[in-house]
């Protein structure tokens, strides 16, 4: 394992040494997005002095280059999640194009009346509206998988919602509010036996822990690049090339087509039927060096120090008279986020006042309304680490929560 | 914007107190405000008068303390106005807010709710300060 150094990895982030507010800004809003470093930057900066051309098309120098970076980045990901084929390696704008991809090419083609698309109760908004248009237009039904009281799975409860009818199951390896990671691998194993496909929604999950497409039997997995270094607008759609294959394109026009006639069309070949127009390539290479990044680190020394953060982080918090944690409150398959509420005070409120203090955390539904229904709160606070947080910046925010009471006009 | 001039005396007092926070049994028009993104969700309840007066006026639901005193005050302001009335100062709260009237005398009219003449400051919170202005709005257009 290499060394970790977290003072001189945050040496490689621009945005996380400045004052806001006139004090050293804390970033504790990872889930959302993460800041990116130097090696990142540099990359697309690189990209766009010394190349710069579409890919796919055009015999000159730059064009060709162009092309071989763009290839590269995927083969990269390929890698990255250990696909069989860089065929099987689709880039979108995010994940959450990539699941309304698969929404409306393979639910619209292979859903139909009476069948069941089963998700959890804990879904981000991405990964629950596609599904309802889709049960809409097919006359099928979406079903909840809920939680326990520890804001944890029940396979009891998986087995219950899964059955005959089920055609797909999509679910998030982790709760963007709770923290929880799922038994994902447990859950497909399940689905399959049910003749469900699997769709894992990796947003939360790609950018902190070894994800391996073949180890999990995922049918697809989904992820966003700017929640792991890179920038925005690009994001990943990985699928078995059998389902692959057997979808309609999603978006036509530029790069998808093989042959163009005035009526007809037929379709490029995988991944390029997937990818109409000119494509994101400084997004491609700035994900391809954010995985570079990372590997550098090691997701051996990013779980750790995520651990480490997470753990310290619940300990304070429960050290604070108010507070109530939504989520796991031991470190048993639980993410570096967490979500909490303070009595008497609206996560707004908390925000603006530890922002104040120069504390980024996030405030809201979290993109997730009917998670927020059924834990009965309205909107929460999370905070949520990437491994270049410290257990200073932990103190700074727990030392900020602790006046916002105060400020609120509460004797304590 | 520094917290002090966000979390008045005034601001607290009012989203604290909950005088305007119940439910009016002869209410003849009531509407929903909500700022999805955040948690705000408040429904104004209003008895209005044939001649259209507004004769009593209270607000139920969550939200931030900015949110909370805002329709409060704006409750303790409309009740009695026409309704004419209350949406001229709908209007003067929200010209405010865009800084579109600055002068401080004009502004005098909004009584208490004046104090959220610097929230333009904070991006952030606008949207918690106009919620209930905008439900007023709303409840009015619909013809209560």
């Amino acid at each position: 394992m290499v060394s970790f150094n977290v003072e001189k990895i945050r040496e490689d982030f621009p945005t996380l040494n400045q004052q806001v507010n006139g004090k050293t800004l804390v970033y504790l809003d990872n889930a959302a997005t993460t800041h990116k470093p130097k090696y990142v930057l540099n990359a697309i900066k690189d990209y766009y002095e010394k190349y710069n051309a579409n890919p796919n098309r055009g015999a000159h120098y730059l064009g060709v280059s162009a092309t071989e970076f763009y290839e590269s980045s995927r083969e990269k990901v390929r890698q990255f999640i250990n696909a069989k084929s860089a065929r099987e390696i689709i880039f979108t704008r995010n994940a959450t194009e990539a699941l309304n991809l698969i929404a409306y090419s393979y639910g619209l083609k292979y859903i139909e009346e009476g069948d069941e698309i089963v998700v959890l109760i804990s879904e981000h908004h991405s990964n629950i509206v596609p599904w309802q248009k889709i049960v809409q237009i097919k006359n099928a039904k979406l079903k909840y998988i809920y939680l326990n009281e520890d804001y944890r799975l029940d396979m009891e409860e998986v087995r219950r919602k899964i059955t005959d009818r089920t055609k797909i199951v999509s679910l998030a390896q982790m709760s963007n509010v709770l923290g929880t990671v799922y038994p994902v691998k447990e859950i497909a194993e399940y689905a399959h036996s049910k003749g469900a496909i699997v769709i894992v929604d990796g947003a939360q999950s790609v950018p902190h822990m070894k994800v391996d497409v073949l180890d999990l039997d995922a049918d697809f997995l989904v992820f966003s690049g700017h929640k792991m270094l890179a920038p925005m607008g690009i994001g990943v759609l990985y699928g078995k090339e059998e389902l692959l294959e057997k979808m309609p394109p999603f978006l036509m026009g530029g790069d998808m087509i093989e042959y163009v006639e005035e009526q007809t069309t037929t379709f490029a070949e995988l991944p390029r039927k997937f990818e109409a127009g000119t494509p994101n390539v400084e997004g491609a290479v700035g994900l391809r060096a954010a995985i570079e990044y990372i590997e550098k680190i090691g997701f051996e020394n990013i779980q750790k120090q995520e651990e480490n953060l997470t753990a310290y982080a619940l300990e304070r918090l429960k050290e604070i008279p108010y507070v109530k944690i939504y989520g796991p409150l031991d470190m048993k398959d639980r993410g570096a986020v967490i979500s909490f509420g303070l009595e008497g005070c609206h996560p707004h409120d908390v925000s603006t006042i530890v922002d104040s203090y120069g504390v980024a955390l996030r405030a809201g539904h979290h993109c997730a309304q009917p998670l927020m229904k059924y834990l009965k709160a309205p909107a929460t606070s999370r905070i949520s680490f990437y491994f270049y947080n410290t257990k200073e910046e932990i103190d700074i925010f727990i030392d900020s929560l602790s006046k916002v009471r105060k400020w609120l006009g509460y004797g304590s | 914007m520094d917290l002090n001039e966000l979390y008045t005396e005034l601001i607290l007092e009012h989203s604290q107190s909950g005088h305007n926070k119940r439910h009016l049994k002869d209410a003849n028009c009531t509407e929903r405000g909500h700022n999805p993104s955040c948690g705000d969700d408040i429904t104004l309840e209003l008895v209005c008068s044939e001649d259209g007066t507004i004769k009593d006026a209270s607000f139920t639901g969550i939200g931030c303390a900015i949110s909370q005193a805002s329709t409060s005050m704006m409750i303790d302001l409309i009740k009695g106005k026409s309704k004419e009335e209350a949406e001229t100062l709908a209007d003067i709260f929200l010209s405010m807010i865009k800084k579109e009237i600055t002068d401080d005398e004009e502004l005098e009219v909004l009584e208490d709710a004046i104090v959220f003449k610097n929230i333009s400051n904070m991006p952030a919170r606008v949207k918690c300060a106009v919620l209930s202005w905008h439900t007023l709005k709303e409840a009015i257009k619909k013809g209560a």
